[in-house]
């Protein structure tokens, strides 16, 4: 690693499907600590870049590293230092509050009294510590997100991945939700987020824009509004988006 | 692994299908098999048709009347009433005796007499037909030795082997128990992996340090746990309510169901890899794998009796040889050297599905 600052390294990643080239040619980093939005329009190759950050999937050509570790040889280490949240959730509906964190605990291998202290002390947070033996199917949607936060970053990841992790909630939850990133990221931990809200990219430190599998933007929010010459982040990613068509 | 298994447990344990699936289902169907849907024949309703009226005849009519098998509905006095009975309906066979039937019998030997069978239903009819020809037979034979008389003719004594009472439970306790491992374990595996597809949990675990071996077996255990104790439960059932023995070794019966469940489970997931939805891993194993095994297994239709083609197609079914097998060792009593072959084949058909389970949901990943 060049730089120790860098927790995410990407250098001329490529990753084909066929003849599709679904990710072309990306070259970026994401600082520690680090709100990094990751946006761009629906088949413009984010999903097979977190899949390939996350060491699902192994890149055609080219390097990257999460946490120092190489996604292609070392996905073992990479996948113990992410955490990793979608719109879907990824939390039992037949479990309670309490028996999710136990599991996904216990996947991440938490001892057994870590994720007591540490489910208890994430639900003190979230206010949520009488609903610990609810069933998440008897709990609202909003809530249940963030628990789903919550458990993504139980095991102190250096990284989160949130794949468009606001989608169908009501904006007064998606602000709640951010201050639990932002809280988050003044720890020290990274966000990696994909978001269709443009009103969410502007929370974020910096974004990056992709279309047709290639980063077409890559700076603050401002820089890139100052540079198109626009008011809002919706007009920027319109602009790149029409550019491109 | 432990919490993943933990986990596999509370989904089970808490959805009410899945219970009734996996514990309401193999006691209904041992019952239903058992009870129900019997092959054997009792009480059967006969007319006789006695035009000699003698004590042999007669004799002979007790014999049938007192076997148990067969009820007296009527004493047909012609001929011409012979269709009428039949067309009442309340009927399954006329027993018609010739005229001087005793005096014949005497006289030359022989004497004839006519079964009329209602073929309607057929394996009912060849079944009505052997049993009335076996009470006959053992009378007449019963008759020589009372005469004295060496036997000019050979009487072929029909001898049931194995299931001396044809009792159709006897042939059934093997299909259900193959029928229900193959249910619960690749129906239940496949329904439950495309489930956290669906629900997208599936997504969070395998993102998780757990390697895609650990998920499998974790999502396999508890249902090799499960199955197992089906077995058991059916086992269980069948010996104490309908007496079915396990005249061989207890202990080879569960390493060959152990291998059957373990090779269910790997159709399960192979069956899951390419299904996107729970309906469809349902449907697929219905279809794919639940009827093929009723129908082509030779669980309810013989092998011997299906069309050359079917006959090949039957090799390919796991469940075919894994009834042999189980038949074999609950009703023969033999041991593994009567049913190695088998048991290669099945191992080979095992550890073919496993490799190809894996194969599959490790290019799902990429």
């Amino acid at each position: 690693m060049k730089d120790d600052d860098h927790i995410i390294v990407v250098e001329n990643l490529v990753k084909k499907f066929g003849s599709f080239v679904a990710n072309d040619n990306l070259n970026f980093f994401v600082r520690r600590g680090e709100i990094f939005g990751f946006l761009g329009a629906n088949g413009a190759g984010k999903t097979t870049a977190i899949k390939i950050l996350s060491g699902l999937s192994k890149p055609s050509s080219g390097k990257a590293s999460v946490a120092g570790f190489d996604v292609g040889r070392q996905s073992e280490k990479v996948k113990r230092n992410i955490g990793y949240m979608s719109q879907r959730f990824s939390l039992y509906d037949d479990m309670t509050v309490k028996e999710n964190f136990r599991f996904y605990g216990g996947i991440y291998g938490l001892s057994a009294k870590g994720i007591k202290q540490k489910t208890a002390h994430l639900l003190q947070k979230l206010d949520m510590l009488d609903y610990k033996d609810m069933l998440l199917s008897k709990i609202p949607l909003g809530w249940k997100q963030k628990l789903a936060f919550s458990v993504a970053v139980m095991h102190d990841p250096a990284v989160v991945f949130l794949d468009e992790p606001t989608g169908g909630v009501d904006p007064i939850t998606r602000r709640q939700f951010w201050e639990l990133i932002y809280e988050k990221a003044s720890e020290g931990t990274t966000i990696f987020v994909t978001t269709h809200y443009m009103d969410e990219a502007e929370y974020c430190e910096r974004v990056s824009i992709m279309s047709e599998g290639r980063i077409e933007a890559l700076d603050t929010p401002s820089n890139l509004k100052k540079k198109y010459n626009v008011n809002t982040m919706d007009e920027v990613f319109v602009r790149i988006a029409r550019s491109d068509a | 692994m432990w919490p993943f298994i933990k986990k596999e447990f509370f989904h089970i344990f808490r959805d009410f299908r899945s219970m009734l699936i996996l514990f309401g289902m193999p006691v209904a169907q041992v019952l239903l098999f058992g009870f129900a849907i019997t092959t054997d024949i009792k009480d059967v309703s006969i007319a006789i048709l006695d035009n000699s009226k003698d004590n042999v005849s007669r004799e002979i009519s007790n014999k049938l009347v007192s076997s148990g098998y067969f009820i007296l509905n009527s004493n047909l006095s012609s001929n011409n009433e012979i269709e009428a009975a039949f067309k009442r309906g309340d009927i399954k066979e006329v027993v018609v005796f010739e005229s001087d039937f005793a005096q014949k019998l005497q006289r030359e030997g022989v004497a004839d007499i006519q079964l009329i069978i209602d073929a309607s239903e057929p394996n009912t009819a060849s079944m009505i037909n052997a049993y009335t020809s076996g009470i006959i037979n053992s009378y007449s034979l019963e008759l020589m030795k009372k005469q004295g008389k060496i036997p000019i003719s050979i009487i072929t004594e029909p001898k049931m082997l194995y299931n001396s009472g044809l009792r159709s439970v006897f042939m059934f306790v093997p299909g259900v128990i193959t029928i229900l491992l193959m249910l619960v374990s690749a129906m239940m595996t496949s329904i439950s992996i495309t489930r956290e597809k669906e629900v997208g949990t599936m997504e969070a675990i395998l993102v998780s340090p757990l390697k895609p071996i650990q998920i499998i077996l974790g999502k396999v255990a508890p249902y090799v746990l499960l199955s197992f104790i089906n077995l058991i439960v059916i086992l269980l059932l069948s010996a104490f309510v309908f007496d079915m023995p396990i005249r061989g070794s207890i202990a080879l019966l569960l390493v060959e169901s152990i291998l059957f469940i373990v090779m269910a489970l790997a159709l399960g997931i192979l069956i899951s890899s390419v299904s996107k939805s729970q309906q469809q891993a349902m449907l697929l194993s219905m279809f794919a794998l639940l009827l093929p095994t009723i129908l082509l297994s030779g669980f309810i239709f013989p092998i011997e009796n299906m069309p050359y083609a079917l006959q090949l197609v039957s090799h390919v079914m796991p469940s075919k040889w894994f009834i042999i097998i189980v038949k074999n060792i609950m009703l023969k009593g033999v041991g593994i050297g009567y049913f190695w072959k088998e048991t290669l084949i099945l191992l080979a058909m095992t550890v073919f599905f496993i490799l190809m389970s894996v194969k599959k949901f490790k290019t799902r990943l990429e």
